[in-house]
């Protein structure tokens, strides 16, 4: 089903508000005088990104990669430390951070691919850990503490530090992102990810090689968080280990599980009310007693625990059955 | 030769630490096929209610004693309203529902006891060294978790080989349907497993917390050591646990108290000790990776 069809349905109508209210968000923010209310939605474009991303290995191929935070760190680090080095052209810094991301993600799939379940979860989430430490031990790039990085230049095409142009570059790119899943998820390499993760042994003995198809979707997936490190670091300005803490990959897939997996807006709708929640809960509980906003975790965490219970199609589900599974299934 | 000692003595410390949380992991793991991401929170809830029954009780071992049940209670309560609905599920849905979990308890533990860090202090009657060689002294306390750490894994070692409950523990990690059928209460050996783990883990945490401090979030991080710890040894394996654990804590120490020097030989100084914790911390995950690539279900962990 092709991106244009899938929007004729009733989900499709709210997924087109939803992308029409994201394209004009610099506009309302500008009309409401809301500029803290860009920022955000800068963000959630930029996570969206990186939540697609991990959609399509964890969504549509079963594979729970619990270091997904460390393609932010990844990406964030190259455009970092090239400006740092007085390489400002986004032109350089943003292809480099790429092939960055991708060659990691290659590397790290060929090992935790080979290995399943529990320990696929493990290997991955190490090798974030070690990205992670290296970041914190780079005293020549603020070791823990970070650095503030320029952002990236593309002279005569866009300038970054106008935060309009930035989010529209982003969500742009977001488009990007959605389109290119839409493509692979309705693609025979595709097909094979998703028949990989209902029965593995049943597409191996199909002749495919699963293997190489996931290690091909997972770098593919790493590149693209890559981007979304490329933007995360240009969208702050600045580069720290905490940006691919374990936390951040938990939050990842929160996100995705949340929106509803495997289909192809889910990560946004589950991006837009992580953020949505983190933003209002502290208000509400304010609103109960003042002071206990602060504590808004202690209801996000079971809220959490309810979604992995109760709401399996996260989101999306909410929008009806998903035909498009059944049409392959 | 004797800084080496006592450094290996200090890995030898954090290693029995860490195998205590590992052992409560790899068992539920083992045994309820479950992914637990809060047990370090169980770290954490042990050492903070340590805290205050310390303060109630002015006595640390009284206080450390009555935390044990305590722990005991608060993991059979977790199992109950959580855990219990997660066995059946895949992976995926208790990493996510584990890690809302650490969301809550490091939540419930801002607002019960504030965001300060808490210390307990060295009890006075280990608050001295002692001459583990003609000559050679040694932080009795350390000393201590090493006795205490040592006793609890031959404890738990026999518990599993000698005794019945151990034996159901070994015949469900096998094969839990069977077992079902055959008549044991499945449900009961599963509050009791997840039980023990907790109280593991809350021992763990309220022994290091004179070394480390108490405050929130102090188990995540060990946590993740500790994931590392049962994927090198083999999940499910209590002996696999115990030899990664010994491992792993040598790596960490060796990192930590004899990079820096080597570093500074061709780095500053400075360099060198913010590079040699993550050098060391980088290290462990290498050998986490290689023994992977060797041996995709750990050293002793069961071939499918």
């Amino acid at each position: 089903m092709s991106l244009i069809a899938s929007l004729r349905t009733p989900r499709g109508l709210i997924t087109v508000l939803l992308l029409v209210v994201l394209a004009v968000l610099p506009l309302l923010t500008q009309a409401f005088d809301q500029r803290y209310l860009l920022s955000i939605g800068t963000r959630i474009v930029i996570w969206a990104i990186a939540a697609v991303s991990l959609n399509m290995i964890l969504g549509y191929g079963g594979m729970v990669s619990f270091g997904h935070a460390v393609f932010f760190g990844i990406g964030g680090y190259a455009v970092g430390i090239l400006s740092h080095h007085g390489v400002a052209s986004g032109w350089i810094q943003w292809p480099i951070a790429i092939v960055a991301a991708t060659l990691w993600a290659a590397l790290v799939g060929a090992l935790s691919l080979r290995t399943r379940g529990l320990y696929f979860i493990m290997i991955t989430l190490a090798f974030a850990q070690l990205v992670f430490y290296v970041g914190g031990g780079l005293e020549a790039y603020g070791a823990d503490d970070g650095l503030n990085i320029s952002r990236s230049r593309f002279p005569d095409f866009i300038d970054l530090r106008d935060k309009a142009s930035f989010y529209w570059l982003c969500f742009a790119l977001l488009c990007g992102t959605l389109w290119f899943c839409s493509r692979f998820a309705n693609s025979r390499f595709g097909l094979v990810i998703r028949g990989a993760k209902s029965n593995e042994l049943r597409m191996t003995a199909l002749g495919f090689p699963v293997f190489r198809y996931r290690l091909a979707a997972f770098t593919l997936s790493g590149a693209l968080g890559g981007l979304s490190g490329i933007l995360l670091a240009n969208e702050g300005a600045y580069i720290s280990p905490a940006m691919m803490s374990w936390v951040k990959s938990g939050d990842l897939i929160v996100i995705v599980v949340l929106g509803g997996m495997g289909a192809l807006f889910g990560p946004l709708y589950g991006t837009i009310a992580f953020f949505v929640l983190e933003e209002t809960l502290p208000p509400l509980l304010d609103l109960l007693r003042t002071g206990w906003g602060e504590y808004w975790q202690i209801v996000f965490g079971p809220m959490l625990v309810l979604v992995a219970l109760y709401a399996k199609g996260g989101i999306d589900s909410l929008f009806g059955s998903p035909k498009e599974w059944r049409r392959h299934g | 030769m004797e800084y080496l000692l006592l450094q290996m003595l200090n890995g030898v410390q954090l290693g029995l630490l860490m195998f205590l949380l590992a052992a409560g992991l790899t068992l539920t793991f083992g045994i309820m096929d479950l992914v637990n991401l809060a047990h370090g929170s169980l770290y954490m809830m042990g050492a903070y209610i340590a805290w205050t029954l310390i303060g109630w009780t002015d006595s640390f071992v009284l206080g450390a004693l009555l935390a044990l049940p305590a722990t005991f209670l608060l993991g059979i309560v977790v199992e109950a309203i959580v855990m219990r609905r997660l066995y059946a599920r895949d992976h995926l849905d208790q990493v996510l529902a584990t890690f809302g979990l650490i969301l809550f308890f490091n939540e419930l533990v801002r607002v019960i006891w504030g965001p300060a860090g808490k210390s307990i202090a060295v009890p006075a009657f280990l608050n001295r060294t002692v001459e583990i060689l003609p000559g050679v002294p040694y932080p009795a306390y350390r000393f201590a978790i090493i006795v205490v750490g040592a006793l609890v894994a031959v404890l738990l070692a026999w518990l599993v080989a000698r005794t019945r409950i151990g034996m159901l523990i070994r015949a469900g990690a096998s094969n839990r349907r069977m077992i079902g059928a055959l008549g044991v209460n499945i449900e009961l050996l599963f509050t009791l497993v997840f039980g023990l783990g907790a109280v593991f883990a809350g021992l763990a945490g309220l022994m290091a917390a004179p070394i480390t401090s108490v405050k929130i979030g102090m188990g995540d991080d060990i946590l993740i050591l500790a994931f590392v710890i049962i994927v090198i040894g083999g999940i499910g394996s209590i002996k696999g646990a115990f030899v990664a654990a010994m491992v792993v804590g040598q790596i960490d120490i060796v990192g930590r108290a004899f990079l820096p020097d080597l570093l500074k030989t061709f780095l500053s100084a400075s360099a060198a000790a913010s590079a040699s914790p993550a050098i060391s911390q980088v290290l462990i995950y290498v050998v986490m990776a290689g023994v992977l690539v060797w041996r995709p279900t750990g050293l002793f962990g069961q071939r499918s």
